[in-house]
């Protein structure tokens, strides 16, 4: 398109040049219709931001970051709750395999005896629907709040985390386990369970061979992010580098912040390499 | 390279030898991983006596019956829905912005030619790393020191984290757009700016908007738990009443919060269908 072309382009009408226009017009006047309440409701100020009080204490703990705090005593304690983060993500998504793997087996209707000649039973229906129901409500309520609420029960610290991950993490995974379980090739189950063979056999010789990669794959990829949650878990008096983390910010603590946010950073990059190079082995 | 060779071999030695391998290995991935849960289970010091002693069940109990009858003050009930909808409000304003400043930062993540670019696109790489690695959580704990406690805060840290995750897809997208619009317009002279707003963008647009809109799914669940931390929104009165223990409103919030997410989940399934048609 040359330089002239251009320029005839910006003499036509602009009805010609998009004749779309009126919809455009439309959709932007409506979209900022529904944006004006938003951001009224979301008190969007960005100048607040630029107020000099704002300015000052923000850069004064800012500032603080450089340089991180790295006297041994506190490099100790960071990866103390390191580990701890990582402990109470493993802990809960094994707890969480133990809660996913019979709601699993259980709801799933790779496994159901009666629907191999048509349609299912009622009753082995309704015990599938209702385990699939339990499965909603788990991992609908986020973990940051069942973690609230174990607090309560249970009191401060790790316990709490591992709960709210195995909870969250059970029906997260209980629901996707099921639906791999589903969609590989059902032919050798059907084949086995219409033979004969029990429920049992026919998971570990029908349906585990063809879609154990891809579970086992899904589950690294769970820790990966059970990890990161659990980071966060810990601003609820969870345990592990949420809380301590927690705990500088309550101080101002510009340089121990930044240490630890280091720490979240390179932990978090360290699971995604473990987790994605897990996954490729398995493939 | 040829597939696995099955020797027919004697019953003293039954297995071919990239099979045994990756049963060795898959033996030493089960022993880690045992060995990690093991160790995650000693070094946590669980406290699994407050289920098992006397009262944990009749505390249970009570808590359980609690949570079953929500409160339905007509005052608390206005309270919760005006929360609901700075929620919403929150996950919306910082899905948007997420995808403009995502947009933003795609752009130099993939310009792949030219001389002093690949540091820009390195430097652009790493801050869309920095923004995605750091959870909206800490995020709104950070910003809480510059912009105050409140909804204004949880929009920004949403914004920040989501333009992390939205950056690299978007980067993602434009580079495997398909390049013969772009090379048509660029072999004509037009520049780089005008050929992105008239190829690039006009192709991959449905795209970026399905993952906008898939992120804005995830963000009404951070949206409501934002409060916890000091956001705003539905976790604001959640964390409140549950520190005061008022378990009847707790659970018309926890409520709240299901209907809440459940509806933006349906909302998003039925305008990523009217995309795709």
């Amino acid at each position: 398109m040359s330089t002239s072309s251009v320029r005839a382009i910006g003499r036509v009408s602009p009805t010609e040049r998009d004749p779309a226009w009126l919809s455009r017009l439309f959709w932007a006047c409506a979209g900022l219709a529904v944006l004006a309440p938003a951001l009224v409701a979301t008190e969007f100020k960005p100048w607040l931001l630029f107020e000099p009080d704002s300015l000052r204490v923000s850069g004064q703990f800012v500032a603080d970051f450089f340089p991180p705090k790295i006297e041994p005593a506190f490099l100790a304690l960071v990866a103390r709750e390191t580990w701890r983060t990582v402990a109470i993500a493993t802990a809960g998504l094994a707890l969480g395999l133990l809660i996913a793997i019979p709601l699993t087996l259980l709801s799933t209707s790779v496994l159901s005896v009666s629907s191999i000649t048509g349609r299912m039973k009622t009753g082995p229906l309704v015990v599938r629907q209702i385990m699939r129901a339990i499965l909603i409500v788990l991992r609908s309520v986020p973990e940051l709040v069942w973690a609230l609420v174990f607090v309560r029960v249970v009191g401060l610290g790790p316990t709490a985390g591992v709960l709210a991950i195995a909870l969250t993490y059970g029906g997260m995974l209980g629901k996707v386990y099921s639906e791999i379980l589903e969609s590989d090739d059902r032919h050798a189950a059907q084949s086995l369970l219409r033979n004969g063979a029990g429920r049992l056999a026919t998971l570990f010789y029908g349906a585990l061979p063809q879609s154990a990669a891809e579970l086992t794959s899904y589950s690294v990829y769970r820790w990966e992010c059970a990890i990161r949650s659990s980071a966060v878990l810990g601003f609820v008096g969870a345990g592990g580098l949420g809380q301590q983390m927690d705990n500088s910010m309550k101080m101002f603590n510009g340089s121990e912040v930044a240490t630890i946010l280091m720490a979240f950073i390179v932990l978090v990059a360290i699971s995604d390499w473990v987790s994605a190079r897990l996954r490729r082995v398995i493939g | 390279m040829s597939g696995p060779r099955i020797v027919p071999t004697g019953p003293g030695d039954a297995m071919p030898e990239p099979l045994r391998r990756a049963r060795h290995s898959a033996i030493g991935l089960l022993l880690a991983i045992a060995g990690l849960i093991v160790a995650s289970f000693v070094s946590l010091d669980l406290q699994w006596a407050r289920f098992t002693d006397d009262q944990a069940v009749q505390r249970m109990v009570k808590f359980m019956k609690e949570l079953l009858s929500p409160a339905t003050e007509s005052l608390f009930l206005v309270k919760t829905a005006v929360a609901a909808l700075e929620t919403l409000a929150m996950s919306a304003v910082g899905t948007l912005l997420a995808a403009v400043g995502g947009l933003l930062l795609a752009l130099p993540a993939t310009q792949s030619s030219g001389r002093g670019q690949s540091l820009i696109r390195n430097l652009t790489g790493f801050v869309l790393n920095v923004l995605r690695s750091i959870p909206e959580l800490v995020w709104a704990a950070l910003l809480i020191i510059a912009a105050g406690l409140g909804p204004f805060a949880g929009t920004l840290a949403l914004a920040l984290h989501t333009a992390g995750v939205l950056g690299r897809l978007f980067a993602e997208a434009i580079e495997n757009a398909p390049a013969r619009a772009a090379m048509a317009l660029r072999t004509q002279g037009v520049s780089r700016g005008l050929v992105f707003l008239y190829a690039t963008l006009p192709q991959i647009s449905p795209q970026l908007l399905s993952y906008s809109l898939y992120r804005w799914e995830n963000n009404i669940r951070a949206a409501a738990v934002m409060g916890v931390v000091g956001g705003g929104g539905l976790g604001a009165l959640l964390s409140f009443h549950m520190g005061l223990f008022h378990m009847r409103e707790t659970s018309t919030l926890l409520i709240a919060m299901l209907v809440l997410v459940a509806a933006v989940d349906v909302a998003s399934w039925v305008l990523r269908r009217q995309l795709q048609r």
